[in-house]
């Protein structure tokens, strides 16, 4: 059987595959199905330094082959994820990778802080959540911005550093450079792409936010495109998400020059997902007389 | 045990109840041992991004069914009502908290309003006689589950919007002359308003069931927000876990 174990960024990850922050809660509802050992690691709910309430309803509204959502960063804040949360999910084996928002520079230094001294084993950092008003995207969408971010919690980040690109940008390669530039050990992306529906009816926007971010099937090619682009502009591993469904999609990004891939909207039509992922991709390195996954890689061949 | 999982169900009964309204019977045994009045379904809709939640309407744990009327609203409802008896539905279930119902030997006052009253009649059949089923339609061509109810030997008391069926007019104006210690109600968010004052007004519990657009149907996703009010001030609850059945209470009716 071929070897499916990564390395990214020093973390040991048993198999490419990650649940994507903001679908899979701390684990704990998807625990019902499966282990969460299932999974290389997990990516828990964006986290902020205090407690934050969301964003009011409705906040989903679907779209052709995917989703917008605006939930806006409910979650209980980074002390009660480190008390109530991190030590059922530091239990399930599976990589714990902490994914943190903030408003401003010093949240997000504090939080890196605050986790640093925990069993979390990375951090994600998110500059790309398009759904709060102020910070989140505003820290992702220019490459001096992302640069500075990074690399103020860098200094006071002890655990390896993996900053969640924005693909709401006109170069994404600059950005991915300037971010492993300022010190990022690895990169995931991409976020959701801002988007919007209306109600014929009322004229509203679906979403009470107005806009929220897309994901699901309708983004994968963007998401692809986008990770073999940065691929080419750094050497930090890459972890490669946006509407991976099957394990083709996820095949393509490794090839694409992702070292993992996440996988989050797909686990709403199909909770075990990740198990047919998983099987799919072992079947097409056995196929291939591939010995490992990593081998697959960047190995795109480009016209 | 798990609390809830995915199946795949044969369809062992379908019918069209009035125009647009479907009623299905999936052979369900492991959900329908567990599933509880007031619970639902997230049906796999093929092609579609997300599953469409439907409730519960009647639970046979012997004959391992569950029993689900849902209303054409899209394009999702149009292609699961496109589904034919002896084809596998797939679903994720039980999902939610359910109705509690308490002492059955209360009288129980079911309202519900056009394609809410389903779950009101899994709702209604430990109560038996001692419920009163108080609900609304478009028209008489609407009116569902009235024979049903009736079979459980439940009151009925119907209204349309048109007075083509019963009394013209609105659920809340059925309720002159009844008396009743507790109510169940599921249907548009203004009718659950109207019944939950009410029943405030007569100093009754109230129980109504929550609908939001919603993605995970577990609680993981965060998507299906209802404000509720708590004991430190309100907050943002989930309808798939925290829910669809509230006290009518902890509710903070908005918009």
């Amino acid at each position: 059987m071929a070897d499916l174990r990564v390395n990214l960024a020093g973390v040991a990850l048993k198999n490419p595959l990650i649940a994507a922050s903001g679908t899979f809660g701390f684990g704990r509802e998807f625990a019902q199905f499966y282990p969460l050992s299932v999974f290389g690691g997990v990516s828990c709910k964006g986290l902020t330094l205090e407690e934050r309430p969301g964003n009011p309803p409705p906040r989903i509204a679907e779209t052709p082959g995917g989703m917008l959502n605006s939930v806006g960063l409910q979650n209980p804040g980074v002390a009660r994820f480190v008390e109530s949360e991190l030590p059922w999910l530091r239990g399930q084996g599976t990589a714990v990778i902490a994914n943190v928002a903030g408003s401003t520079a010093e949240d997000y230094c504090r939080m890196a802080e605050i986790l640093s001294d925990t069993a979390v084993d990375m951090i994600e950092l998110n500059i790309s959540c398009p759904n709060v008003r102020e910070g989140g995207a505003a820290f992702g969408t220019s490459c001096a911005s992302a640069a500075g971010i990074t690399a103020a919690v860098r200094k006071r980040c002890k655990k390896p550093l993996m900053v969640k690109l924005s693909p709401n940008v006109s170069d994404i390669g600059e950005i991915a450079a300037a971010v492993e530039g300022a010190g990022a050990d690895a990169l995931s992306m991409i976020n959701t792409l801002t988007g919007m529906r209306i109600d014929l009816r009322t004229r509203r926007p679906v979403l009470r936010n107005n806009t929220g971010g897309l994901s699901g099937p309708a983004v994968f090619p963007v998401a692809l495109r986008m990770v073999w682009q940065a691929h080419s502009r750094v050497r930090i591993p890459i972890v490669g998400l946006g509407g991976i469904s099957t394990w083709r999609d996820a095949a393509e990004m490794l090839l694409a020059g992702a070292s993992a891939v996440q996988i989050g909207t797909v686990l709403f039509s199909d909770p075990y997902a990740p198990v047919k992922i998983l099987g799919g991709l072992e079947t097409y390195l056995r196929e291939n007389s591939a010995a490992a996954v990593s081998e697959l890689t960047g190995q795109v061949r480009p016209w | 045990m798990k609390a809830y999982d995915v199946f795949d169900g044969p369809i062992l009964k379908k019918s069209e109840i009035a125009p647009g309204v479907f009623d299905l019977t999936v052979l369900c045994p492991t959900a329908a041992r567990t599933a509880r009045p007031g619970q639902f379904a997230l049906f796999r809709v093929p092609g579609k991004t997300l599953r469409r939640p439907i409730s519960v309407c009647g639970i046979a744990p012997e004959a391992g069914t569950l029993r689900f009327v849902f209303e054409v609203r899209g394009d999702g409802t149009r292609r699961l009502s496109g589904f034919r008896e002896g084809e596998t539905v797939n679903l994720l279930a039980p999902l939610g908290n359910g109705f509690e119902p308490g002492d059955t030997s209360r009288r129980a006052l079911l309202a519900g309003g056009g394609i809410g009253v389903p779950p009101l009649l899994a709702a209604a059949a430990p109560f038996g006689k001692n419920a009163v089923l108080a609900a609304g339609f478009r028209n008489r061509d609407a009116v569902i589950l009235k024979d049903d109810f009736e079979a459980l030997g439940c009151g009925t008391r119907i209204a349309t919007d048109d007075g083509s069926f019963g009394r013209r007019g609105l659920v809340t104006e059925l309720l002159d002359g009844l008396s009743f210690d507790v109510v169940f109600a599921c249907g548009p968010k203004p009718m659950l308003r109207a019944v939950a004052a009410a029943a405030k007004s007569r100093g009754v519990p109230c129980q109504v069931s929550m609908e939001e657009r919603m993605a995970c149907g577990i609680g993981a996703c965060l998507g299906c927000a209802v404000k509720l009010r708590g004991e430190s001030g309100t907050y943002y609850g989930q309808v798939c876990r925290d829910g669809p059945v509230f006290d009518a209470e902890t509710i903070v009716w908005e918009g």
